[in-house]
């Protein structure tokens, strides 16, 4: 290996013959660069997945009412399920449930915000201050709605960086300024911003209580929702909210006399268990990447064995010329060898930089839902690179192996 | 400096036994120039390599410079071949992507002599065959006559007991033939042993001895009155 003269040899070889060597090189080079890429966009999926599902708290459950599908205990389809406070503070206090954050929503209907002339096209919501955990909500001025609000009903509201932006254009800090829904006036007393994307930007907050006094809600409520404590693995938190979705299904059937079966009458959802289907789909993405990339690691291989057979083939004379002036089998072995591991090698290294630095320069730069900064463990595309090496050296071996060991005459006279 | 008793080879074709040796006793002394000639068939070719170990025998006894030479693997022959023996082929055999000097040393490269005296060695051996101006051409660049003193130089580089040439002035002219075999008489001279297989009795003539093959047996040898070659050059 550090026979400085077999190098030199080597040299004069792999430089005198330029066209094989780059064909050899081409190829593993390819082979190499197409994996990184592949590997690379499947990480980048996985990523852009993650990203997708950070947005709102990521154990969280969500249970709205809708109307029922089923008749049951003589009732008839159709009906619309309307939830009460009770019902909250049920699951909240009596059931044995680990929850980590609750809130509570009750949308009025009926009624028209304003703001001056202007009508404010967004949707009023009357909630608990919780719901600024449950749905990472933060605040970029002001203050969000908190428990004074709540015990004294206050007149208050909490606008969105979207509303503002698109309603108070003309107002500089919209926090103090009043707005009017259903003609009876609310403060503004704080902005909120969402993490990952504004699409539920679209609410105006006003406090729960208020809104079920103000507007006849009684006590009515529309949703409800929770997020668990965090669990050890994604695996336990999947398993988890399916446990508590299905507890507080039940309990919410039975006491709004819904059939167990039935489609409708509760909607509940968790985007634990959405993550997991998405993940698993990125599992199979992953393994489809990584089958078309092994393809053509063996492809690769079958390119370098190739080669490498016909340079043995071409080279058998050269061979016994060599045998003849004094060469061992194994030098010759060595030789070719040495050169075909150190051709696989650089190309290998070659393709191994190009692929990492593209995904370096591009991997960031990438703006497209469900790819966020491709990129590829770097021990693993190193991996890849010496099972090629070796590959090419195993599939260069029995070749160079035949050539060495046949006569030297008969290797003389070969043409 | 080379033994052989009762030498027999034969070569296996399908079902058939080619009986291509049948019982050879020669031997050379150190500093001969001995011409083997024969019809084609006549296992002259089949001599040779088995002098050469490029083949083996199958019957009776070689010995080389006081070495037995039997039941050598690869390795031992390959060595025994770059300590012992120059080769000097009719299709000269020169790598064609090295140039002559790099030709010339590759013996050298193989009895493990460092890269800056082998390149000097191997000028030195192309100065005495007249092609010092020639050394970084390759062989595509080179005529007939010239490969085949680059091929001689390579076959000298080494320092060989001795040097089998078979056929070295088979693919040449008369003109050149006789320069290549002026250049043989010289090395001889010089006190080389050299073993020339041909078929052409002109070059015979100027070798010291000549040795007839027929259908696998020595049927003449005998020692002649040389020829120069230089007289023709």
């Amino acid at each position: 290996m550090f026979d400085i003269e077999r190098w030199q040899e080597i040299f004069d070889t792999i430089s005198k013959n330029k066209l094989r060597t780059f064909l050899t090189g081409l190829s593993v080079a390819s082979g190499i660069f197409i994996l990184v890429i592949l590997l690379g966009f499947g990480q980048g999926m996985q990523n852009g997945i993650a990203q997708e599902f950070e947005g709102d708290a990521a154990t969280s459950i969500w249970v709205w009412t809708q109307t029922t599908q089923k008749e049951y205990k003589g009732l008839n389809p159709g009906r619309q399920i309307q939830f009460r406070n009770e019902d909250y503070t049920t699951i909240v206090d009596k059931m044995d449930l680990n929850i980590d954050g609750k809130s509570k929503f009750y949308r009025p209907r009926g009624i028209t915000a304003t703001y001056g002339n202007d009508v404010l096209f967004y949707q009023v919501l009357g909630t608990t201050p919780e719901v600024q955990f449950i749905e990472n909500e933060y605040i970029v001025s002001g203050r969000f709605l908190n428990n004074a609000d709540e015990e004294q009903v206050r007149k208050v509201a909490i606008i969105s960086a979207k509303i503002k932006r698109e309603a108070f254009k003309n107002v500089e800090n919209p926090v103090g300024e009043i707005i009017r829904i259903s003609n009876i006036p609310f403060t503004i007393v704080g902005i909120y911003k969402e993490r990952g994307n504004d699409q539920e930007e679209d609410r105006i907050f006003i406090p729960i209580k208020t809104a079920q006094m103000v507007f006849n809600g009684a006590d009515k409520l529309d949703n409800l929702s929770f997020t668990l404590p965090a669990a050890e693995n994604f695996d336990a938190a999947v398993a988890e909210s399916v446990a508590f979705k299905s507890e507080v299904e039940t309990f919410l059937k039975q006491k709004h006399s819904i059939a167990p079966d039935d489609q409708g009458g509760v909607g509940i959802y968790s985007p634990m268990e959405e993550a997991k289907r998405y993940y698993s789909l990125i599992t199979n993405i992953k393994l489809f990447f990584w089958f078309v990339g092994v393809c053509t690691i063996i492809a690769g291989v079958v390119g370098v064995s190739n080669i490498m057979l016909i340079v043995v083939k071409e080279r058998t004379k050269e061979i016994g010329i060599r045998k003849a002036l004094g060469a061992k089998p194994w030098s010759i072995i060595g030789m070719i060898l040495h050169e075909s591991i150190f051709v696989t090698a650089i190309s290998g290294f070659t393709g191994l930089i190009l692929s990492m630095g593209l995904l370096e320069i591009i991997g960031p730069n990438i703006e497209v839902d469900y790819i966020v900064n491709p990129s590829v463990n770097f021990n693993i595309a190193l991996a890849t690179v010496f099972l090629l090496v070796i590959a090419g050296a195993i599939a260069g071996f029995f070749p160079a192996w035949r050539a060495a060991t046949i006569h030297t005459i008969d290797a003389l006279r070969d043409d | 400096m080379i033994e052989i008793k009762n030498l027999h080879k034969s070569y296996k074709m399908g079902s058939n036994s080619l009986h291509v040796l049948k019982g050879i006793n020669f031997s050379v002394e150190e500093g001969e120039l001995v011409a083997i000639m024969g019809s084609s068939g006549s296992g002259k070719s089949t001599l040779l390599n088995i002098l050469g170990m490029l083949d083996e025998l199958d019957e009776g006894s070689y010995t080389l410079d006081g070495v037995p030479i039997k039941n050598l693997n690869e390795t031992k022959a390959a060595q025994y071949r770059n300590k012992f023996l120059g080769f000097i082929f009719q299709s000269f055999n020169l790598i064609n992507y090295k140039n002559a000097m790099e030709n010339v040393a590759l013996p050298l490269y193989y009895q493990k002599v460092g890269r800056k005296e082998r390149q000097e060695k191997a000028l030195r051996y192309l100065e005495q065959v007249g092609l010092k101006e020639w050394a970084t051409h390759l062989p595509s660049e080179l005529s007939g006559g010239q490969k085949q003193r680059v091929a001689i130089a390579r076959a000298m580089a080494a320092e060989p007991k001795v040097l089998l040439a078979d056929e070295p002035t088979g693919a040449l002219d008369s003109k050149t033939s006789y320069e290549v075999m002026d250049l043989i008489q010289k090395i001889n001279d010089a006190g080389n042993t050299i073993l020339v297989v041909t078929h052409e009795p002109d070059i015979a003539d100027m070798c010291k001895r000549i040795v007839h093959l027929k259908d696998g047996v020595i049927v003449e040898d005998k020692k002649v009155e040389q020829v120069r070659a230089s007289q023709y050059v």
